[in-house]
């Protein structure tokens, strides 16, 4: 019926990687989609500068909660440079110019390219989790 | 209804399959509101009100005879209670506006927690201008305005009302012979963007002060509107913008402005756009509206019946065909709206998805986002089967 539906991506968004949230986060951070009122809140812990402990509710589509799950599953070890980086990559990956994360569910997201009104559903879990980090960050510093 | 169809050049142009059920976000234009516009931008053109050589003075007299058009279409007293606006948001922002130095700090707005955004927020900021305060006749579970609660919320304090005539998301018919029983000294603004397309309009029947439509959400152009408002009412507001054709002299200590509906009009209108809008309302006024009517009721039937045999669906809005219109929106049990909407185009069926621009209603019934099919004087059988088949495809895939 529409091949942005691939069985892979419903999978990756029903398996709720990271789904919860954190008891005591260092840092959280909750992003709306003014298109549709969805919401993704994201709790992280750091060790140092870093990614180390996190949860994700994606109250959303399909993409909004299997980008928030595929996040879950690399969000460890990066830092707030790391995840500026990321989220402007994967920007340019739905404007069609690179490939995006270095992820290996990066590729089902591919046709979400062709339906701009959908590229922030895959990203606000991006800026979910760099406002989280960054709170985190500047609340220890 | 295929002879309908062959009167919008759409069809032609998407071919199939092209199931348009977003008829409530707009509407498609119809042959001669294209034709109204194409002919005066290209073979008529020239600004109304000003010149007095042969194509200006045809280019006015035709603006006089949309006003003309207008006012017949909601039953208006006369052409010059019609304001051209670019449509229903700027009508609700212009009345807002002109309103707001009426308001006394403690006065009260009435809105409704059904209304779309563009009925809420122009309100908010004329309260927020004045120390006034916005409340709501609250929804029931159906979608529909609870009455039951007016007279608690009106009261001597109650300067404004303003209220949608047809809900977007429940498809709800409001009873606004109530609210205006309720509030008789009240200013009582009906925001008529989807009732246009759906039914007759009279405004002295609903006794209301002003009100306001789109004309893309009935078959005419984008880019315009009208807010309609009672003589009296209007000639004592002051202008919204100040500009050119608003205006009876301008010195440089000061201006007098022009009397209603031009006061209103600063600025070249969007004549062709306007031009548009009455064709198609005279194109909506040329058919039989009973007949429109029954077909838009057979219809909603059985999308209301295709649905109530899918698992998992729930209804936003009245369950039978009473009080209701060609509107319906959806929710499937564990799949978003836009998972919906974006599966079913895969389908040739354009629906909307989202909040559609009442938050206050998804939030008031529980919601974040739902779909909706909304119908329109073309659609027919095979938009409906192609819709149910599609919404099962969905449930089988992602629920
Ligand atoms: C009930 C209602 N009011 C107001 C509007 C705003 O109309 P427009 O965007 O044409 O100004 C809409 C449009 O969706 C509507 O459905």
């Amino acid at each position: 019926m529409n091949d942005l539906y691939d069985d892979a991506l419903v999978a990756l968004a029903k398996a709720k990687d990271g789904a919860g949230r954190l008891d005591a986060p260092d840092g959280t951070a909750s992003v709306d989609n003014p298109l549709c009122g969805d919401r993704v809140t994201i709790d992280v812990t750091l060790d140092g500068a870093r990614v180390d402990g996190f949860a994700q509710k994606a109250r959303g589509c399909i993409l909004t909660q299997a980008a928030a799950g595929m996040i879950a599953r690399h969000a460890h070890g990066l830092d707030a440079g790391d995840i500026e980086a990321l989220r402007a990559r994967v920007r340019d990956f739905l404007s069609s110019a690179g490939d995006g994360a270095d992820w290996p569910e990066m590729a089902l997201f591919e046709p979400v390219r062709t339906v701009r009104s959908r590229h922030d559903c895959v990203l606000i879990a991006f800026d979910a989790l760099l406002e989280a980090t960054r709170k985190a960050r500047d609340e220890r510093a | 209804m295929k002879a309908i169809r062959a009167e919008f050049p759409i069809f032609d142009a998407q071919g199939s399959p092209f199931h348009y059920l977003d008829n409530a976000a707009t509407s498609q234009l119809c042959a001669p509101a294209a034709h109204a516009l194409h002919a005066f931008e290209t073979t008529a053109r020239a600004n109304v009100k000003r010149g007095v050589h042969k194509l200006a003075d045809a280019a006015t007299v035709a603006f006089d005879d949309a006003r003309a058009t207008m006012a017949a279409f909601v039953g208006a007293a006369s052409p010059e209670e019609v304001i051209f606006t670019s449509g229903t948001t700027m009508s609700i922002n212009m009345a807002a506006r002109c309103l707001t130095p009426r308001l006394r700090e403690g006065d009260e707005i009435l809105l409704s927690e059904l209304e779309h955004h563009s009925d809420i927020v122009p309100w908010q900021m004329a309260a927020q201008a004045r120390g006034a305060r916005v409340r709501a006749i609250p929804v029931t579970s159906d979608g529909r305005l609870d009455l039951e609660a007016l007279p608690d919320l009106v009261g001597p304090r109650t300067r404004i009302v303003a209220v949608t005539h047809l809900s977007n998301v429940s498809g709800a018919v409001s009873d606004l012979s109530v609210i205006r029983a309720a509030a008789p000294e009240a200013i009582m603004l009906v925001d008529g963007a989807q009732r246009a397309a759906h039914g007759p309009i009279d405004v002295r029947a609903i006794g209301c002060d002003l009100y306001a439509l789109s004309s893309h959400k009935m078959f005419g152009p984008t880019g315009a509107g009208m807010l309609w408002g009672r003589m009296d009412l209007l000639e004592s507001l002051p202008p919204f913008l100040g500009g050119g054709e608003m205006i009876r002299e301008v010195r440089i200590d000061g201006t007098r402005y022009a009397d209603p509906p031009h006061r209103f009009e600063a600025g070249t209108p969007p004549i062709g756009a306007v031009l548009g809008m009455a064709a198609a309302a005279r194109w909506l006024q040329s058919r039989d509206r009973r007949v429109l009517h029954d077909h838009e009721m057979r219809l909603t039937g059985r999308i209301l019946d295709g649905l109530a045999t899918l698992p998992g669906i729930r209804l936003v809005g009245p369950q039978g065909l009473q009080g209701r219109a060609g509107i319906v929106a959806f929710e499937v049990e564990d799949v978003h709206a836009h998972d919906v909407c974006q599966m079913l185009d895969g389908n040739g069926v354009a629906l909307r998805g989202g909040h559609h621009c009442a938050q206050p209603l998804m939030r008031a019934l529980g919601l974040v986002a739902t779909a909706r099919a909304s119908l329109a004087p073309y659609n027919d059988d095979d938009d409906i089967d192609a819709l149910i088949e599609g919404v099962g495809k969905v449930i089988e895939r992602l629920r």
